[in-house]
């Protein structure tokens, strides 16, 4: 039975992985969220500075979890400044999981929205042939490529690198290599998890062809056990009911790929 | 016979008797839809103040022993998008939580809520962790008074006093709410205070301090709702650490009419709602009681 925790406890930082020029990877000790399931996530204090919601990154190493991050706002950089022997917060795993189908399937990634998508592949099963899309913008930015393929080296399995300006893998955005892998391959099930206006491209695609679709889903979260309602879409909480929402349910949410709300609850359009 | 659940505080009536305390869940109108279709007697909205508010950064809210610490900082819409909101709602009781400094602020925010369907108005006169509002308003009872008065003036729902454990004694609030003509009295809020991390030494909520709840502040909530219900003729709700069906009656038989359900939520979820109706249904029936009044206030005769 899986422990979930509600306070934060601290663990140092063993290792710092630099992925590209703006995403770090934190490695920690933490025989709890080693081994969390695909789509849960846990509540990562930097002290002083803010608690975000983080999926936990896969590390080979028995006992050892991670966390991926590319700097971007004032919370997301203070992580990415962090360095080995510097102390942060963790707590959870919260959240449910991804229900991995058998046969082929698809997992289609932007960004750090890889780190689920991973951890899924971990847990995908032996049986599985499994087909990777990482969307970035640029050669630069594409990373987990070794990772990707160093989890699934006993799977029947292809990693597919997309990049927007073309200069490494795919030329174009993740969904269009998607809608085009999609005529020729027949799916029993596609995940996803990255940028919400990319999740719902890719639910609506694979709803369009009647593929099982499931999506990790990302909002603003304040205390990620299902108290504050900071994160609710419809009438779910993405931390509680989430964050893996099915293509079924997805297709029906008035707010999914169109609002979020801002930290005041206030509904913003995308 | 299958009790009857509805309860009656003062001029509101609800058909069950555990409601969604303030602060919880309540941003949106299809989850308010979920938690009443879940049991819940009615749902309090988070406290709504006259402009948005961010609330404060994370953490915000941690676990403890006995309960949860904590600081959100009152975040929230704003009254006059939250009116917005709840325009169309024609069935879920809703009470509206309002925040404020000064009695002018209440009014503008009541004024909001003219189309809309309200079951009932709960002045926050405790948060512990905001400045100039809350606690610190519940502590000056000539201002509670004021504030009570000018929102009965001018709202068409009844007017509940959300009571805390602040610098002033709770009872005087009371009186003070009472005198401005409330309706009934919710006791109690989160009790002020704060956890440090060991390993850093830092305070755990970034706001430093903040409000305790859980199962830890259940006894003082009952302490402090049989005081009131002792000492002043006023309906009151029972708020503070409730998580199950007996905890519920302890309220009750120390003299609330009905309770509010917050933290445990976040332990059994909206699931909370359904396992008290039940439990006191059953409750009801195995000591041959048909109506919840009957057994408000029982602990009072010893």
């Amino acid at each position: 039975m899986q422990s979930v925790s509600k306070t934060p406890s601290i663990r140092i930082i063993e290792k710092v992985i630099d992925e590209t020029p703006t995403v770090r990877t934190f490695v920690i000790s933490d025989a709890n969220l080693a081994d969390v399931l695909p789509g849960q996530f846990a509540m990562v204090w930097i002290p002083g500075v803010n608690e975000l919601p983080m999926s936990v990154m896969v590390i080979p190493e028995k006992g050892k979890a991670a966390f991926t991050v590319r700097k971007r706002g004032v919370s997301s950089t203070a992580l990415y400044d962090l360095k080995a022997g510097d102390q942060i917060g963790v707590r959870g795993p919260y959240g449910n999981a991804f229900d991995i189908k058998d046969g082929k399937i698809a997992l289609v990634g932007g960004g750090t929205g890889l780190v689920p998508l991973l951890r899924l592949a971990k847990f995908a099963k032996p049986t599985n042939d499994v087909t990777i899309l990482m969307g970035s913008k640029s050669k630069d930015e594409v990373f987990f490529e070794d990772a990707a393929n160093q989890i699934l080296q006993n799977n029947k399995h292809q990693v597919i690198a997309c990049t927007e300006d073309g200069s490494y893998g795919e030329k174009g955005f993740v969904t269009d290599v998607l809608a085009k892998l999609v005529q020729t391959t027949k799916f029993d099930a596609i995940y996803t998890c990255g940028p919400e206006i990319m999740m719902h491209k890719v639910v609506q695609l694979a709803n369009s062809k009647g593929i099982f679709v499931q999506a990790s889903l990302e909002r603003m979260m304040k205390c990620g056990i299902g108290i504050c309602g900071s994160c609710c879409m419809d009438e779910v909480m993405v931390c509680h009911d989430g964050t893996v929402f099915d293509g079924e349910f997805l297709a029906n949410s008035k707010e999914f790929g169109h609002t979020h709300r801002a930290k005041s609850g206030i509904l913003e359009n995308y | 016979m299958t009790p009857d659940l509805s309860v009656s505080i003062g001029p509101i009536s609800l058909g069950r008797p555990a409601m969604l305390a303030s602060g919880i869940l309540g941003i949106s109108m299809e989850v308010f839809n979920r938690i009443y279709r879940n049991g819940a007697g009615a749902v309090v909205s988070k406290s709504l103040s006259k402009e948005p508010w961010e609330g404060y950064a994370n953490p915000t809210i941690v676990g403890i022993k006995g309960g949860y610490l904590n600081a959100v900082g009152l975040s929230n819409p704003g009254a006059p998008y939250f009116a917005e909101m709840i325009k169309p709602n024609k069935d879920v009781p809703i009470i509206v939580s309002l925040v404020g400094s000064i009695e002018d602020e209440f009014e503008f925010m009541v004024k909001q809520f003219e189309n809309c369907n309200v079951t009932a108005y709960e002045l926050n006169l405790s948060c512990p962790h905001v400045e100039k509002v809350g606690l610190e308003v519940g502590d000056d009872p000539k201002l509670v008074t004021k504030i009570v008065s000018r929102v009965k003036s001018v709202a068409k729902a009844p007017v509940i006093g959300k009571v805390g454990l602040g610098t002033t004694n709770y009872l005087d609030t009371v009186k003070a709410a009472i005198d401005g003509g409330a309706d009934a009295i919710t006791a109690i809020n989160t009790i002020r205070a704060m956890g440090i991390d060991v390993e850093t030494q830092r305070p755990i909520l970034s706001h430093k301090i903040g409000g305790l709840s859980g199962p830890a502040i259940k006894p003082v909530a009952v302490r402090c709702v049989y005081e009131i219900a002792s000492k002043y003729d006023i309906p009151v709700i029972g708020c503070g650490g409730i998580s199950s069906w007996e905890d519920a009656l302890e309220f009750i038989f120390a003299g609330a009419s009905a309770v509010q359900v917050g933290s445990a939520v976040g332990d059994r979820w909206i699931d909370v709602f359904s396992e008290i109706n039940d439990g006191i249904a059953n409750y009801m029936k195995k000591k041959g009681y048909s109506k919840m009044s009957e057994m408000v206030g029982l602990a009072k005769r010893f």
